[in-house]
């Protein structure tokens, strides 16, 4: 029982990431704009956040958990959101392609989080860590007192913030999304462009907006990989960390079918995955077969989305088009 | 044409018109000043830094070029992401996103390894390196044919499943290098063994046989893509899927035969760098070749000769910046963010050379009103 209690909390560990990087890019394509540039995004927000907190604690004489933790995060959602802006500019206001834009992202991205993580480490003689009051900031469970209820309590309240604060914009965005006018006119510019232009819609602005705010929430996920699961130490920076997980995000977000609450299902099930070798280790399947089963499943999730074509399981029309005025 | 919401009450300040048409010369203009500004915005970032940007890109190319080692190292890095850019080609063309050079040149290093690790004893050198290239092509252009396949008959997302395959294979090379094909004789961390002399490309002129057959492919990938009924029809089908399928095209058929060529020249850079240059298989044989190359694909317009020169000035930006990690401290990871820039730059000055600006008050804004 316990076996299978600790197995579930850590594959809601392992799971925030991927949800926060699907939430942000489910934005960004309800808009009608296909990043590719997670993984740069994440990469972004992952050295920035870390790198705020570094500083801020290197400057006061008494670094305060909560406020390092917020300056953490609004670094890294500042920064994934200006890597969002630059996509946004090349793809939005100068047309160009996505796909190619998104990839140059990621490449620049991930050159952008390598490079600062290693030059501020040599900068200041050794590596960019934060101490431990800035680590129990992100990693002590948010309701401890409920966590002590025996069971329910573990596996409903044992976890950080980050957890509830990725589940609380999965609720809100599906709200956003479903019953809102704003929502409403996000999703008309991403399913057809020239009828939301048409009707009064500022399609650049909500394109512009919904990009960045989506690239900033990607970038809180990795600054949950460098803060929080970082090769099991945490608050570290770890050339190369981000390892992919941006791009499982890009995949999930058509396994949840563009559907923010959804992808707190889907994203569980891939932390699940991701974490099952700890757990069930196995005689007959190697290690690093077992390290193949999130990637092979996010290939048989693309193939069954491909083969059945539901209606209402469609990306926005409008998806990876640049929108042109003046050939409407 | 371009009659903004506004236009009635007042003009806008800026607004947009195609362009008719564009000297070759005037666009190539704008491409290289797009060119110089991003190494412009790469030099206030170093000027950031507190290093002079002058002293840097200068360290950097002379790092590069300036000794005979210097210039090998860089051709050897030059050589595998021409081949991997040449293998982009055609997929990009089709507007097929395969992202998955990385893992189809993995395919191919491992099946040349295979028979360079166990099969050496049995072949004379040239028959060895012969079946190694085969086999690399064989295994690139199978790894390459799966997500062919699934985008032909389904459509399914080519772009995250030919990435997934990456991650699959690199996961498969750890296997083999940790389980059956580790090197019993090496202690501590596991690794596969070096290659028998035999498996080892010769050289020409100090670099290994590969770049004549790279250049070689810059050839006929010219040849191909320009004046072959297949170079057509895969232009066709980048253009328009319908258009093609109106004509009568067999587009299904035209993506799994594109792709499986693709695959197999990734493949063959994978033998490349098993047979001449790391003489064994690592996680790391792929090196970020198969990304680098989207790059290089990208900023040469899909044109093999251009890729030439786009190849060697990315391989001088990753040997210089290693350099330059020496020189003044600054990370190496420098050449991706100064690649990521040239991107942007280039991506988005493409703009400037399908449009025009019109500015509110000047002449030509009488005119498109008029018509």
């Amino acid at each position: 029982m316990t076996d299978i209690t600790n197995f579930l909390i850590a594959a809601v560990l392992a799971a925030c990431p991927l949800l926060l990087g699907t939430l942000g890019e489910t934005l960004t394509e309800k808009s009608g704009n296909l990043n590719l540039g997670v993984e740069g995004m994440m990469f972004m927000g992952g050295i920035a956040g870390i790198a705020g907190s570094f500083y801020y604690e290197r400057s006061v004489a008494e670094p305060v958990a909560w406020i390092s933790v917020a300056i953490a995060l609004v670094c890294a959602f500042l920064c994934a959101a200006f890597g969002a802006f630059i996509y946004s500019v090349i793809t939005i206001t100068l047309r160009a392609n996505q796909n190619v834009t998104g990839l140059a992202l990621t490449i620049f991205g991930a050159g952008f989080g390598n490079f600062f993580g290693e030059y501020i480490g040599n900068s200041t003689g050794g590596y960019v860590a934060v101490s431990q009051i800035t680590k129990s900031g992100f990693n002590d469970p948010l309701f401890p007192n409920l966590a002590k209820i025996p069971v329910i309590g573990k596996l409903m309240f044992s976890y950080n913030f980050m957890i509830y604060l990725g589940i609380a914009i999965a609720i809100f965005m599906w709200y956003f999304l479903a019953y809102t006018r704003k929502g409403l006119n996000l999703r008309a510019v991403g399913e057809q462009h020239g009828a939301a232009d048409a009707a009064g819609i500022n399609v650049a602005l909500y394109k512009y907006i919904a990009t960045c705010v989506g690239g900033g929430i990607t970038g809180l996920g990795g600054l949950y990989i460098v803060m929080n699961s970082s090769n099991g130490v945490g608050g570290v920076w770890v050339h190369g960390c981000i390892g992919g997980y941006g791009w499982l995000s890009v995949a999930l977000v058509i396994f949840a079918t563009w559907h923010p609450a959804r992808a707190i299902l889907c994203a569980l099930a891939f932390g699940a995955l991701s974490v099952m070798r700890f757990y069930f280790p196995t005689s007959f399947i190697p290690i690093s077969i077992y390290e193949i089963f999130p990637y092979l499943a996010t290939v048989i999730v693309l193939v069954t989305v491909s083969l059945r074509k539901r209606r209402a399981n469609q990306p926005p029309a409008s998806l990876g088009l640049a929108y042109f005025r003046e050939e409407r | 044409m371009s009659v903004s919401k506004g236009s009635a009450k007042k003009t806008p300040l800026i607004r947009i018109a195609k362009r008719a048409d564009i000297s070759k010369l005037h666009a190539w203009f704008i491409r290289i000043a797009a060119i110089l500004l991003a190494l412009a915005s790469g030099g206030l970032l170093i000027l950031a830094l507190g290093h002079n940007p002058f002293a840097v890109y200068r360290d950097m190319i002379s790092g590069a070029i300036s000794t005979k080692t210097a210039t090998i190292a860089t051709a050897k890095i030059a050589i595998p992401l021409l081949g991997a850019a040449l293998s982009l080609a055609p997929a990009f063309k089709m507007k097929f996103w395969n992202i998955g050079t990385e893992g189809q040149i993995l395919a191919g290093a491992i099946a040349a390894s295979y028979f360079a690790l166990f099969h050496y004893q049995n072949f004379s050198r040239p028959v060895l390196l012969f079946i190694m290239f085969c086999a690399s092509i064989v295994a690139g252009g199978l790894w390459g044919l799966i997500p062919a396949i699934f985008k032909a008959k389904w459509g399914t997302n080519e772009t995250l499943f030919t990435l997934m395959l990456n991650y699959i294979i690199l996961k498969i090379v750890t296997y083999l290098r940790t389980g059956p094909w580790k090197n019993p004789s090496s202690s501590g961390f596991p690794k596969i063994a070096m290659f028998d002399a035999s498996a080892r490309l010769p050289n020409v002129f100090g670099v290994n046989i590969g770049w004549i057959i790279v250049l070689g492919i810059v050839a006929f990938m010219y040849i191909y893509m320009r004046y072959s009924q297949q170079g057509y029809e895969i232009a066709v089908v980048g253009e328009s899927e319908h258009t093609a399928r109106y004509v009568g095209m067999s587009v299904g058929k035209i993506i799994v035969r594109t792709i499986l060529l693709s695959g197999a020249i990734a493949g063959m850079v994978g033998f490349l760098i098993v047979s001449g240059s790391s003489y064994t298989l690592t996680d790391n044989t792929a090196g970020g070749y198969g990304f680098t190359a989207i790059t290089v694909a990208w900023l040469s317009k899909l044109n093999p000769f251009a890729m030439i020169i786009i190849s060697v000035f990315l391989a001088v930006l990753k040997k210089g910046s290693n350099t330059i990690q020496t020189n003044f401290k600054i990370p190496a990871s420098a050449s991706d963010v100064l690649t990521g820039i040239i991107l942007f730059f280039m991506l988005g000055c493409e703009f400037f050379i399908n449009y025009r600006l019109i500015f509110r008050g000047s002449n030509k804004a009488v005119e498109v009103q008029n018509d």
